[in-house]
């Protein structure tokens, strides 16, 4: 965890931006991130857009939910439903892929991700 | 250092050999010859390859399969010469390879008897994909074909000959009777009765003394001076050992042919083998696929250091010839007094059955099974495993009357080695114990067992048997949602309809477990707008991204919207405004197969904007994105068909009105015809309509699709309000108790009773539920709302269509077009 001491915090956008229990995509820089509203858990996440699968930018469109009696929390990519552990990036559908995640935090309604 | 082992020849037995060596061993260096430019392929099932199967499709293995397993394959490259004094193999090609152990595995060819004119063009063998080629090209030009040969592969023959779509397709016979070697005249009978009706003509007790014809063979002149006029004759008389190379090279080869071998399958060269059909094996010629993968088996054995021996094999076979059952088991042909037998025969359905078993009673020998083999392979196990006949032996093939034996029971009462599958020779105790061991279904027992990977005709029995195990085992299969909902569909369904409720994440708290998933979400999404047709845009997170969207994603992320066009029916005006709606926001334009204009490349952004200018033109949404009724596609009809018996266009537009938004367990279609000639092809649709002369036949569970199944009739000559009232029973019902993402078909299919028992319901209201289902109905109908106008209307959901939610101005920057015949396709 040395790493969370170097993380800038960004505004990325505010709370009511990304329906509940669903996500969004926002833009940073060049980059697309998805960032999920687990409002039944009252959890925040974040990983990047892109579904490595099929390089397609629409994680932020997946449904969310979990997987397992830990009840992992994950994301399925629309496309062909390929799914992703919102806490390490694992693909969880037996493929090799890994997406990136980010630390999110909500601060009076509005949502900052750790990026370094 | 690894010893070589040359293999001659590429078949199936060859193939299997090297599949077999591979696993079990390690140190041995395989060299492949192969004759045929390709890999080994099926045989067995070459005749797919005329219904559309390909080479590929029919190849034993993947292309890199021989490489894979360090295996060097030479295709096209017969050996020419073996020297065995220096133990070496030459090949045409000039490779010379030194071995240490040489496999014959050369297989045999057709055998052509010797007639006159033989050599004309349009006769042909029929053994190799080389040889189907050939037929295929002849056979563009001909009206009629002989095949000469009744056996096996000689109506394999006829069905190809049958699928080139040959109109006088004939089979010539020396003997008096079809199949000889399996079948007795009884069961010959049956079986050319059945091919009459096909439309094959037999001809029995024909020798043929010549082909007549100058170039081209003209027709088949018979010993008896008859003549059967024809444009091709294909041969499948028989086959022959290709022993050719082993008599070269000075091994022992039968009298009629084929390579000596002991039960270890050496030849008189202990370190040459032979196996497969060109091996003599205690003076018999093995022509099944299964004996030859045995003694593959037993050479691997040798090879590996462990002793095995093949000890002949039993040659019961159970086929499909030209959609007829044939099965032949034991010794089928021991007769009276030597054995009693029991014969049935049923000419109007075209079923003969005929058990030999012994004088005592107590055992089974054999028999024949004609037009219905659903019991071959409980028989063939009752004489292999010498298991006590019932005390009345007739119950074997015509069942149990009365008494309540069921097979499954009888499978499980097989002791532990009988052979369930004798292509991979597995025994029962083998699946069973597979299933022990956790293979619950039947592709983990065919993975782990190999069990039902060659023929598949043993598959019956696996599935009895794992079945079997599993009730035996106390395990109870049950059909669960997903791993949050110990429910199946239909569960979940009655449950949020009895507590009525609304919301998913009530519905999990009360029912489940977890947090839900991409599964449970859409499923109870689906269940919830067929119960109560609420707004999908309410909870737009347990939609499937196409429902969150209302539009079909599609690659590189962007949508396509497809507008409802109600029985393909539109006005100059509407078409003009697709056309300037495409234009302005840069879509593609194609024509559905549904009778509607899908635009593609639309950006998420533009989606709500795109609607509204639709909407304001009159459309509104087509639910092409939905698990939900899509079309009801229409013929013109008697509107301006001069052959349409009813306006088919406006009873399509008023079904299509009626059930459009309709969410159900998968997509629905619909289909109307003015008349028999069926050109909206409404019975490959989940429901039909053919106008008729008295009124509508009304069609159910067409599928088109993977697996095409023409819908079957489930009301004649109905009147429109009849027909309506059916639809909604029939739609209603599917949407309660179907399967997740079952089309109509499948439903059906897995209904018990079929469609005799959905009439019941449907037509005779069977369950007292007719009235239920309308009102159901009804309520949908009534609800019905236009999803895009919701959106279109309402601020705070116009505002979810944005790709970056901190930038709803940008569009995403991954989205590329190229173009394309003038319009835009997706850059990928």
């Amino acid at each position: 965890m040395e790493v969370l001491t170097d993380l800038e915090w960004v505004l990325a956008c505010y709370a009511d931006d990304v329906p509940e229990n669903g996500g969004a995509c926002i833009k940073h820089g060049a980059e697309q991130i998805a960032i999920y509203n687990f409002a039944r858990r009252g959890e925040w996440y974040a990983t990047q857009n892109l579904c490595p699968h099929k390089q397609q930018m629409v994680l932020s469109r997946g449904m969310i939910g979990s997987a397992g009696e830990s009840c992992e929390p994950k994301v399925a990519c629309p496309f062909h439903k390929k799914t992703f552990s919102l806490l390490s990036g694992e693909c969880l559908s037996g493929d090799d892929y890994t997406i990136k995640t980010y630390p999110v935090k909500v601060v009076d309604g509005r949502v900052y991700i750790g990026v370094i | 250092m690894k010893s070589v082992v040359v293999v001659v020849g590429n078949g199936m037995v060859s193939h299997k050999f090297c599949e077999k060596l591979v696993a079990k061993s390690s140190n041995h260096q395989i060299v492949v010859f192969g004759e045929e430019p390709r890999r080994a392929y099926d045989r067995v099932h070459l005749s797919e390859y005329f219904a559309g199967k390909t080479a590929e499709d029919l190849s034993m293995s993947q292309a890199s399969w021989y490489a894979d397993h360090g295996i060097e394959l030479y295709l096209g490259d017969p050996v020419q010469e073996i020297n065995r004094q220096q133990k070496t193999v030459h090949s045409l090609s000039g490779v010379t390879v030194r071995y240490d152990y040489l496999v014959l595995a050369t297989g045999s060819g057709a055998f052509v008897p010797n007639i006159p004119g033989v050599e004309k063009q349009g006769v042909f063998v029929y053994r190799t994909i080389d040889d189907l080629d050939r037929i295929k090209a002849y056979a563009a030009n001909a009206k009629s074909g002989v095949v000469m040969g009744g056996g096996l592969l000689g109506l394999e023959a006829a069905k190809a000959l049958i699928d080139l779509g040959i109109g006088q397709t004939h089979v010539v016979e020396f003997a008096p009777r079809l199949m000889p070697r399996q079948v007795d005249a009884g069961g010959s009978a049956m079986l050319q009765a059945k091919l009459n009706q096909l439309g094959l003509q037999i001809h029995l007790n024909k020798s043929t003394s010549c082909i007549e014809g100058a170039e081209h063979i003209t027709g088949l002149r018979f010993s008896d001076d008859s003549l059967l006029e024809t444009d091709m004759l294909v041969i499948s008389a028989g086959i022959r050992p290709r022993d050719e190379l082993a008599r070269l090279s000075g091994l022992d080869v039968g009298v009629r042919g084929g390579v000596i071998v002991n039960a270890r399958m050496q030849t008189n060269d202990p370190a040459v083998f032979a196996i497969g059909e060109c091996a003599l094996s205690d003076g018999m010629i093995y022509g099944l696929v299964a004996p030859g993968y045995d003694m593959a088996e037993v050479v691997v054995a040798q090879l590996a250091g462990n002793d095995r021996e093949f000890n002949g094999f039993d040659m019961s076979t159970k086929l499909k010839l030209i959609g007829v059952d044939v099965a032949s088991f034991g010794d089928a042909f021991i007769s009276e007094p030597d054995c009693r037998t029991i014969v049935f025969e049923d000419t109007h359905k075209g079923i003969y059955k005929r058990i030999n078993f012994s004088n005592d009673g107590r055992h089974l020998l054999g028999g024949i099974l004609i037009g219905d083999a659903d019991a071959y392979n409980m028989l063939l196990q009752t004489v292999n495993n010498k298991l006590a006949l019932p005390p009345d032996p007739e119950d074997m093939i015509l069942g149990a009357r009365g008494s309540a034996a069921t097979e499954g029971a009888g499978v499980m009462s097989l002791p532990d080695d009988a052979l369930i599958c004798s292509c991979e020779a597995v025994s029962k105790g083998n699946i069973c114990g597979a299933v022990n061991d956790g293979a619950l279904t039947i592709d983990e027992v065919k993975k782990c067992t190999g069990a039902g990977t060659g023929c598949g005709g043993c598959m019956p029995m696996v599935k009895d048997l794992i079945a079997g195990t599993m009730k035996a085992n106390g395990q109870y299969i049950k059909n669960v949602i997903c791993e949050h909902f110990a429910y199946s569909r239909q569960e979940l369904y009655d449950l949020v309809k009895i507590n009525k409720l609304k919301n998913y994440d009530l519905i999990l708290d009360h029912y489940g477990k977890g947090d839900g998933c991409e599964v449970c979400k859409p499923l109870v999404a689906s269940i919830l707008s067929s119960l109560w047709n609420d707004l999908v845009v309410k909870q737009d997170t347990i939609q499937d991204s196409n429902d969150r969207y209302l539009a079909n994603i599609q690659k590189g992320g962007t949508y396509s919207v497809v507008p409802r066009i109600p029985g393909g029916e539109i006005t100059p005006e509407k078409l003009i405004v697709i056309g300037l709606v495409a234009q302005k926001y840069g879509l593609y334009t194609k024509i559905t197969g549904g009778q509607r204009i899908d635009m593609f490349g639309a950006h998420v952004s533009d989606l709500p904007n795109i609607w509204e200018a639709l909407i304001d033109a009159g459309f509104e949404s087509g639910h092409a994105y939905g698990k939900s009724l899509r079309t009801v596609k229409s013929c013109v009809g008697s509107t301006w068909c001069r052959f349409g018996l009813h306006d088919s266009v406006s009873f399509a537009i008023e079904i299509e009105e009626r059930y459009k938004g309709l969410r159900s367990p998968h997509k629905l279609k619909g289909g109307v015809s003015g008349c028999i000639r069926e050109c909206a092809e409404a019975q490959g649709k989940d429901f039909g309509i053919i106008a008729t002369e008295k009124g509508w036949n009304l069609y159910v569970c067409g599928n088109g699709g993977s697996k095409p199944q023409h819908a079957q009739l489930i009301a004649a000559d109905i009147d429109s309000k009849t027909c309506i009232q059916y639809l909604d029973r029939f739609l209603m019902f599917y949407i309660k108790t179907a399967d997740p993402l079952t089309r109509t078909a499948t439903w059906l299919n897995k209904l018990e009773g079929g469609i005799s028992y959905l009439k019941n319901v449907v037509v005779n209201d069977s369950l007292g539920i007719a009235a239920q289902l309308e009102e159901e109905m009804q309520l949908l109908v009534d609800s019905f709302h236009c999803e895009w106008k919701e959106v279109v209307n309402n601020p705070q959901l116009r505002k979810r269509f944005t790709h970056f939610v901190n930038a709803p101005e940008e569009k995403d920057p991954n989205v590329k077009f190229e173009s394309m015949r003038e319009q835009v396709k997706a850059s990928w």
